[in-house]
């Protein structure tokens, strides 16, 4: 008999306190298996993407390319629970922790919110941050450029204390000195966690990438 | 006009009464803001008004009864959020339709109906002050706990659901906060007062604060300016105080709004900067 799902809730770490530790789950090991998605057709009132299988293991990052339309972002949000799930399956780790950025710009409609307090709702380090962004995390968040915003988005899920980032279209709007940011802290994440990223961008899958699956139209 | 009112000590016990709700609900609007339901706290005002006159006709405490109306209103709100504003704005008719035929055709109403409708503070006693700060102690409890899980699910909608983690309970407690926050400043300073200290200040402090924590500073300094200018005009000019404290209100939002727009005036165009 499965543990009660409250017991289950209260025995995540995550659910304890949303932890500000960039430490990966203490279990978890180089090439443990946190996803695995079998024969998966997902969608939303009818299917948009699948059939398709792939597993995400501790230290990969997985490029997910296709053409406009073929259900990268439903991918996504089929993992995250957002779309639905009309064959096949995904598992999960048990406990496992993830973060999502989404393509579509934050909902911010006037919140006033700043920069420095989006970095700690998901419990990302600001320390880190490069240079250039730096004098603007301050600000709010609705009178910063697109690519400072999509930047800071992209960092909020990116530094969160999570096992698997999920990252969609990272790149857009940012200036190449925050797409090289982005793709080293990609690639230097690799040893404690794993992403999936999806992108238009070739020369920067092939750059942050261990591997890339392709979807077909 | 009657300065000496201001220093009645029977005005005393209204006071810090209406301060206290001063204090938490304008914080309490912030978050209803951000998930774009300011218009359920006029609801689960009008509900509110409705319960205490109903529980008043029955011979119970009038607080109670706004309590339980209110809390049965957040109850429901799953459901009638589904429908968006369109759901709030039939729960607040339906709750102000039957407040209204309540005092208008039971005698024994009426006299709590007008001071729901009028908001008169003054009428509020020790049993007022003690639920209103024991409702300031609980929102000092909840608040932090509640503010990054509320805020988080607004900026990264499904983080707690990729996580698998149930997010149900800090809306539902929420919600019951923000039901009997309402029904007990209803009770206090009026249906439309409550909605008002929910309302205007964080309108304002949406519009000109620079970070959250400014915003909830500058929310809190707005609604207790105008509480203590209108709870002093009310009594000077012998007013009802609800009325004063919304006309307050709005006239700190329509300078507040003159300021910004004569400071955006006076602030060099990008234009001119290149």
């Amino acid at each position: 008999m499965s543990p009660p799902r409250w017991r289950a809730a209260l025995a995540n770490p995550h659910l304890r306190e949303i932890s500000s530790s960039m430490e990966p789950a203490p279990s978890l090991r180089a090439g443990d298996r946190l996803l695995d998605v079998e024969e998966l057709r997902a969608g939303y009132a009818r299917p948009v993407v699948g059939p398709i299988s792939l597993s995400v293991c501790l230290g990969d990052v997985v490029g997910i390319r296709g053409p406009n339309g073929a259900g990268k972002s439903t991918l996504l949000n089929a993992i995250t629970g957002a779309a639905r799930i009309f064959a096949g399956r995904i598992t999960k780790r048990p406990g496992l922790r993830l973060s999502h950025q989404q393509q579509n710009a934050l909902p911010l409609d006037n919140v006033p919110l700043s920069g420095q307090e989006l970095l700690a709702l998901t419990g990302a380090s600001g320390e880190s941050l490069p240079a250039w962004i730096k004098p603007h995390v301050k600000r709010r968040l609705d009178r910063l450029s697109g690519g400072q915003l999509q930047f800071l988005q992209v960092w909020a899920c990116l530094k969160a204390p999570v096992d698997l980032i999920l990252l969609d279209e990272p790149t857009n709007n940012i200036d190449p000195p925050g797409v090289e940011h982005v793709a080293q802290e990609l690639v230097t994440m690799r040893a404690s966690r794993a992403a999936l990223v999806i992108s238009h961008d070739q020369r920067f899958l092939e750059r942050v990438c261990t591997r890339v699956v392709e979807l077909p139209q | 006009m009657s300065f000496a009112a201001l220093v009645d000590p029977l005005f005393r016990l209204p006071f810090f009464t209406g301060l206290t709700f001063a204090l938490v609900l304008p914080i309490l609007g912030m978050y209803l803001r951000l998930r774009e339901e300011w218009l359920a706290a006029l609801a689960f005002a009008q509900v509110s008004a409705a319960g205490s006159l109903a529980s008043s006709i029955l011979g119970l405490p009038a607080q109670a009864g706004a309590l339980t109306c209110a809390c049965a209103a957040a109850a429901l709100k799953g459901w009638i959020a589904r429908a968006g504003n369109n759901g709030y704005a039939l729960l607040m008719i339906i709750g102000w339709a039957c407040a209204i035929l309540l005092l208008s055709n039971v005698p024994i109403a009426e006299h709590l109906g007008h001071a729901l409708f009028d908001g008169q503070l003054y009428f509020t006693g020790v049993g007022h002050l003690s639920v209103a700060l024991l409702f300031l102690a609980v929102s000092a409890a909840l608040l932090p706990w509640l503010s990054r899980r509320l805020l988080l699910e607004r900026m990264f909608p499904d983080f707690f659901r990729a996580s698998g983690l149930p997010a149900l309970r800090y809306h539902l407690i929420f919600d019951v906060l923000i039901a009997a926050g309402l029904a007990l400043a209803t009770s206090s300073v009026g249906v439309m007062a409550a909605f008002g200290l929910v309302f205007v200040p964080s309108m304002i402090a949406y519009r000109v604060a620079q970070s959250w924590k400014a915003a909830q500073v500058i929310a809190a300094a707005t609604s207790l300016g105008a509480y203590l200018l209108a709870f002093a005009a009310a009594l000077v000019l012998d007013q009802p105080f609800g009325p004063v404290l919304v006309i307050t209100l709005a006239a700190v939002a329509a300078v507040g709004w003159l300021v910004l727009i004569a400071l955006q005036r006076g602030a060099p165009s990008i234009d001119a900067l290149s």
